[in-house]
């Protein structure tokens, strides 16, 4: 079975929901970027995103963007990003932590460094799937195919505009969990959920057995309560690597307190 | 070569191999939107005739295609024509395609327009089209491009445009695109943006070519009418493309019409050296089209140079990579160097100044013309006027203009 698939056994047997993290590869090292994950694989994390900086980032709002920007300006590769995961996998799997590892990845990316090469790389590296956010569902039936060879989850986004025709479409593509995207529009912490996010989690969870994950805007424990009758996780980035961003002048040691409390909060919260 | 090039892209939005839409889920149903919308204007009369009352009577086309003499005994070959797109209003071929997607984003019911621009001349044009359509205009420019072109900032400013600095990645025309697209994402849904070059995901570089093929449309026309036949060769800048396409377009099947686009050559074939994506980049993606790229091996958009502002650009219009690898279109470049000498040459015999990017296409025409006999034609798209570029021309060949 994918690991994200055994991931959400577990929690659905627990009853629990999910807490996906996502941080920014290589910022503000790649040595740090293996500290993180474990932290937060140690504080609750259900799944972790890892996302390969990428020079035109345009789903991606001044936070996410700023951490890519950081890490390419110190000469991160993706090889760099494959060899690190590969030894954080290692190190979970000795101590026993079952978190599966997702790659945010532009196609931009993948194509350039060689589609099968990079499938490759990342099963070596023990990703367990991959979230494209600029590859539409239209133009993701090729590398679909070679994805579920590899049994790598292929993790497509719905978001608050997709007709409900083509939200279909995705969801028969989709695999791992569904991706809902919260708003129209970029990455980045918002204050409120809004009303008709509710609205379409219904309406999906009557379509999909799949996990309906919510992302996009979610920063705070309170917007955990709200989700978690209506979700089966969230995934929160930008609130993340905003600790991360202090890195340099706090140090690492304060960034993971910091990561590690919000971790517990979001995941306090989630399940209480 | 290939007998039967595709006329418009297929029901993937690609030209071949090229094109497609590589863009986050949330902008895809307004793509949806607008290509039904522009199969819908393009069948309407109505549209069609308000587009071409804008060019003739706002704009002042048809433009003139004029033998320039004094180049041409100056190459000493063929006759030279400039499609003299630079006595269009605002000054550059830009204003066809705002025009023409202003009058789309009316159709749609769209509230506001945004656009991204590099040297400005695109900013220029849609703040001009979003005065006389009464549109709220916001438009990203690169903090670095700002500093460099006070005088079109001040113009978009006059004209009640909001011009929004651009401060990520290299503050520059790629960064710009990028942030256009991002406040596109939040506000899909009462904006449209109108992109400035015949780049990004299906449609647009369908609409922007269509919307520029008044160029080649013209020339072809006025040509047989001026000399009697075809031009034995058809030249072009190509930055992002857009001139280039909409003078290439209507010659694509005279198969005897040779067409040539002339890219960046910047400070020579070194990455980072230059913008010549069509000679030196490789297939790949960027803002939202697979077409031809500078980019690292790991996808990573390379850092781009030209002396000319408008070239200034990493990527180029899927279509363009289209022809490139069908063998239809030739493209070279000319370097930095050549095209100040260009601006210099063309400015001294014709009393003409073109823009830096014009420049690139004159140097490469006066290079073909030289070649061929005095019986033969070369038209070349005359982009714009080089006003804008006089404050960069003096900085570099260390005069000053404070
Ligand atoms: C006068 C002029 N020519 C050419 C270009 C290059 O753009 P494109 O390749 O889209 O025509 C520009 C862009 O700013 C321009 O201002």
């Amino acid at each position: 079975m994918n690991a994200i698939d055994a991931a959400f056994e577990r929690l659905k047997i627990g009853k629990k929901k999910a807490f996906i993290p996502f941080i920014a590869a290589g910022d503000p090292d790649i040595e740090s970027t293996k500290e993180l994950a474990k932290t937060l694989a140690k504080n609750g994390a259900s799944i972790i995103e890892i996302g390969f900086p990428y020079s035109d980032p345009i789903a991606d709002g001044p936070v996410i963007q700023a951490a890519y920007t950081r890490a390419l300006n110190k000469g991160l590769k993706i090889e760099h990003i494959l060899k690190a995961i590969a030894e954080v996998s290692q190190d979970l799997e000795k101590e026993k932590i079952l978190v599966p590892f997702v790659a945010m990845v532009s196609m931009s990316i993948i194509h350039r460094f060689g589609k099968d090469k990079f499938i490759e790389g990342c099963l070596k590296a023990g990703f367990s799937g991959l979230i494209i956010p600029d590859l539409p569902v239209e133009e993701s039936l090729e590398i679909a195919k070679d994805l579920k060879k590899s049994g790598l989850s292929l993790i497509l986004l719905v978001t608050p505009n997709t007709p409900k025709e083509r939200a279909l479409l995705i969801l028969s593509a989709c695999s791992g969990f569904v991706y809902c995207v919260s708003v129209s529009g970029i990455t980045g912490e918002r204050d409120k959920i809004p009303e008709e996010l509710l609205k379409n989690l219904a309406w999906l969870r009557e379509q999909t057995p799949l996990p309906l994950c919510v992302g996009f805007g979610i920063s705070k424990p309170e917007h955990a309560k709200v989700l978690r009758d209506h979700a089966d996780g969230v995934i929160v980035g930008s609130a993340i690597v905003k600790h991360i961003e202090t890195a340099e002048k706090a140090g690492l040691p304060a960034v993971k307190t910091a990561i590690a409390n919000l971790a517990e909060s979001l995941v306090s919260a989630l399940n209480s | 070569m290939n007998a039967k090039l595709q006329s418009i892209p297929d029901a993937m939005g690609r030209f071949g191999l090229f094109g497609g839409r590589y863009v986050p889920e949330t902008l895809i149903e307004a793509l949806n939107e607008l290509t039904t919308e522009y199969e819908k204007a393009c069948k309407d009369e109505a549209f069609q005739q308000e587009f071409h009352r804008y060019l003739n009577e706002y704009v002042g086309r048809p433009s003139r295609l004029y033998f320039a003499e004094r180049l041409t005994k100056e190459a000493g070959g063929a006759k030279i024509l400039l499609k003299r797109e630079d006595l269009n209003h605002t000054g550059a071929h830009k204003i066809n395609n705002s025009i023409g997607q202003a009058l789309l984003a009316k159709r749609m019911g769209k509230k506001r327009i945004i656009a991204e621009t590099g040297a400005g001349q695109h900013g220029v044009a849609t703040a001009t089209a979003c005065a006389l359509f009464n549109f709220p205009c916001r438009v990203y420019m690169g903090e670095e491009d700002i500093r460099r072109q006070k005088l079109n900032v001040f113009k978009m400013q006059a004209m009640g445009a909001e011009v929004c600095p651009v401060t990520t990645g290299s503050r520059t025309l790629r960064d710009a695109v990028n942030e256009a697209m991002r406040d596109w994402m939040s506000t899909v849904g009462d904006t449209h943006y109108i992109i400035g070059s015949a780049v990004g995901p299906h449609p647009f570089p369908w609409i922007v070519r269509d919307f520029q093929s008044v160029i080649g449309k013209e020339s072809r026309e006025q040509c047989i009418a001026q000399t009697g036949k075809l031009p034995k060769v058809v030249v072009a800048s190509v930055g992002g493309g857009s001139n280039a396409a909409g003078m290439f377009f209507p010659f694509i099947h005279d198969k005897d019409v040779e067409i040539v686009g002339v890219e960046a050559g910047g400070r020579g074939p070194k990455p980072g050296g230059n913008a010549a994506t069509l000679s030196h980049g490789a297939p790949g993606i960027l803002h939202g089209a697979f077409s031809y790229v500078l980019q690292d091996t790991d996808g990573q958009t390379a850092d781009v140079h030209s002396v000319s502002a408008g070239l200034d650009y990493p990527g180029v219009g899927p279509e363009h990579s289209y022809w490139k690898d069908s063998g239809r279109v030739k493209y070279t470049n000319v370097n930095d160097e050549e095209a100040l000498a260009g601006f210099d040459l063309c400015s001294k015999l014709e009393g003409i100044l073109p823009a830096l990017e014009t420049a690139h296409a004159v140097v490469e025409a006066m290079r073909i013309a030289s070649k061929l006999t005095k019986d033969d034609v070369v038209v070349v798209c005359f982009s714009g006027r080089g006003d804008k570029d006089c404050y960069e021309i003096a900085r570099v060949t260390g005069e000053s203009l404070e």
